[in-house]
């Protein structure tokens, strides 16, 4: 299935979380997002991103839906996929401090420890250097996940230093697989979904995207 | 929800209802892993300011506890705290966003299972922001004085056609179709609460009114996750109930 400008579709994990802004996003590059709720969604479209949210919720309704299998399914085939905050976490081979029965996709060999930077009141926001990137970009961490180890295939594109001093990976990427534990959706930056799209091969007109960088 | 009553409870019992017992809040917080919520009266920052201590997630200013202050709502900018706050037009939705609210739910009527109320809510809400994105600049003055809310919300929701914040909805939710309507009607997600624990299965409920809320635009899986789910809240009709939660509020 491809999309009217010739490149594969994106879908966007549409089960809970902020998939509207995500689609925004994708929208403004001239990606032709679909929302991806159901196996069909998802037989339909060549690239994903899964979006923050909650992510045990998101794991009951993966299953409930009827998405898991097909999904890992898909990943197990290459699909290119960008996890974002909790999308972070459900692509994880390991979670930590996670629910038991948290289903985990295990795309990309990293662990995570949901809720690493405390609560609601604890989220921030701030400048990070993302190799790649000419400037940096502005992350708005909400109940963040942080990546306590990444394995040995793992690029660690940005790291961010803790209150206990030790810097730890907050953007990896792993062959198709792009995470953050930010929401690059909220910055009005659209650069990280920018980088997606062109590993993903689902790339706007070039045109577009000189005009987005300018 | 950390709340120690359904507002159904709430409702039959009487008297004043009040912020929940500190105890309650964090044996709730320590049980689950997802974000809490907490009730503090409306205009009533002393509570708003325990439940911040307590490291709660959000806090929900609420027509379901007996209001605090009849004239002025919970300056929410002196909180570092996100709230959320009802309303039941565009008006009370806009006022409460210059306040500081971070989340406007639609009010519906609490605990009577009656899902007109909160029909009511989202139309006037959502009817009323389509009319302002037809205005042209020099109309958005009267609306802003008709709806008694600040020029620069009203300016930038012609702009944006949608609220600054997320826009719930509550009060009155009983069953999957419920959710799947007011979601549909514009709602980017449910509260539920009575609907879900005066049910006769609430787990069932619960699990379906979110699977419901997840697919609200397939009327397939709303009737499956409906299929057999045993009986919903009896409820009461809206416009019977004594005390009108939604008239809380200015």
């Amino acid at each position: 299935m491809t999309a009217s400008n010739g490149a594969g579709r994106v879908g966007v994990l549409a089960l809970q979380g902020d998939v509207r802004e995500h689609v925004r996003a994708l929208a403004e590059l001239g990606a032709a997002p679909v929302e991806v709720r159901t196996p069909a969604n998802l037989a339909a479209v060549e690239a994903m991103v899964l979006p923050g949210g909650e992510s045990t919720t998101m794991s009951l309704l993966l299953e409930s839906s009827g998405l898991l299998e097909p999904l890992r399914g898909r990943l197990r085939d290459g699909m290119p996929v960008f996890g974002t905050c909790a999308g972070m976490i459900l692509l994880a081979a390991d979670v930590l401090d996670g629910r038991p029965d948290q289903h985990r996709l295990g795309a990309i060999d990293i662990a995570v420890r949901r809720n690493a930077f405390g609560r609601q009141v604890d989220s921030f926001e701030t400048d990070l250097a993302v190799a790649g990137l000419d400037w940096p970009f502005h992350a708005v961490f909400i109940r963040a996940p942080v990546v306590e180890s990444v394995g040995p295939g793992v690029e660690v594109l940005s790291s961010l230093t803790g209150t206990d001093g030790v810097a730890r990976p907050v953007v990896c990427q792993q062959g198709p697989v792009l995470v953050t534990a930010f929401h690059p959706e909220l910055s009005h930056d659209l650069r990280l979904h920018e980088t997606f799209l062109a590993r993903a091969g689902t790339a706007p007109m070039p045109c577009q995207a000189t005009q987005e960088e300018a | 929800m950390a709340l120690e009553r359904v507002p159904a409870d709430i409702r039959r019992d009487g008297g004043v209802a009040r912020m929940s017992d500190p105890a309650l809040i964090e044996g709730i917080k320590a049980a689950v892993t997802i974000p809490v919520m907490a009730k503090a009266r409306i205009g009533h920052f002393a509570e708003a300011q325990v439940l911040e201590s307590l490291g709660v997630d959000y806090i929900d200013e609420s027509e379901v506890l007996t209001p605090a202050d009849e004239v002025n709502h919970i300056d929410k900018w002196a909180f570092t705290i996100p709230f959320v706050c009802g309303a039941t037009n565009l008006g009370e939705a806009l006022r409460r966003i210059s306040e500081g609210a971070a989340m406007i739910r639609s009010k519906g009527e609490a605990g009577t299972g009656d899902i007109k109320e909160a029909v009511r809510h989202l139309r006037a809400i959502n009817s009323d922001i389509r009319r302002i994105t037809q205005t042209d600049p020099a109309e958005r003055y009267a609306w802003a004085k008709q709806l008694q809310a600040s020029v620069a919300l009203v300016q930038e929701l012609a702009e944006s056609g949608h609220l600054p914040v997320p826009l719930f909805c509550a009060g009155g939710i009983a069953t999957p179709a419920d959710a799947a309507l007011v979601m549909q009607l514009g709602a980017e997600a449910c509260f539920v609460g009575s609907g879900i624990f005066k049910s006769s299965d609430p787990a069932r409920f619960a699990r379906a009114i979110v699977e419901a809320t997840t697919h609200y635009r397939d009327p397939q899986i709303v009737a499956k996750v409906s299929r057999g789910l045993g009986e919903a809240m009896r409820g009461e009709e809206s416009s019977t109930v004594e005390t009108r939660l939604a008239d809380r509020g200015w």
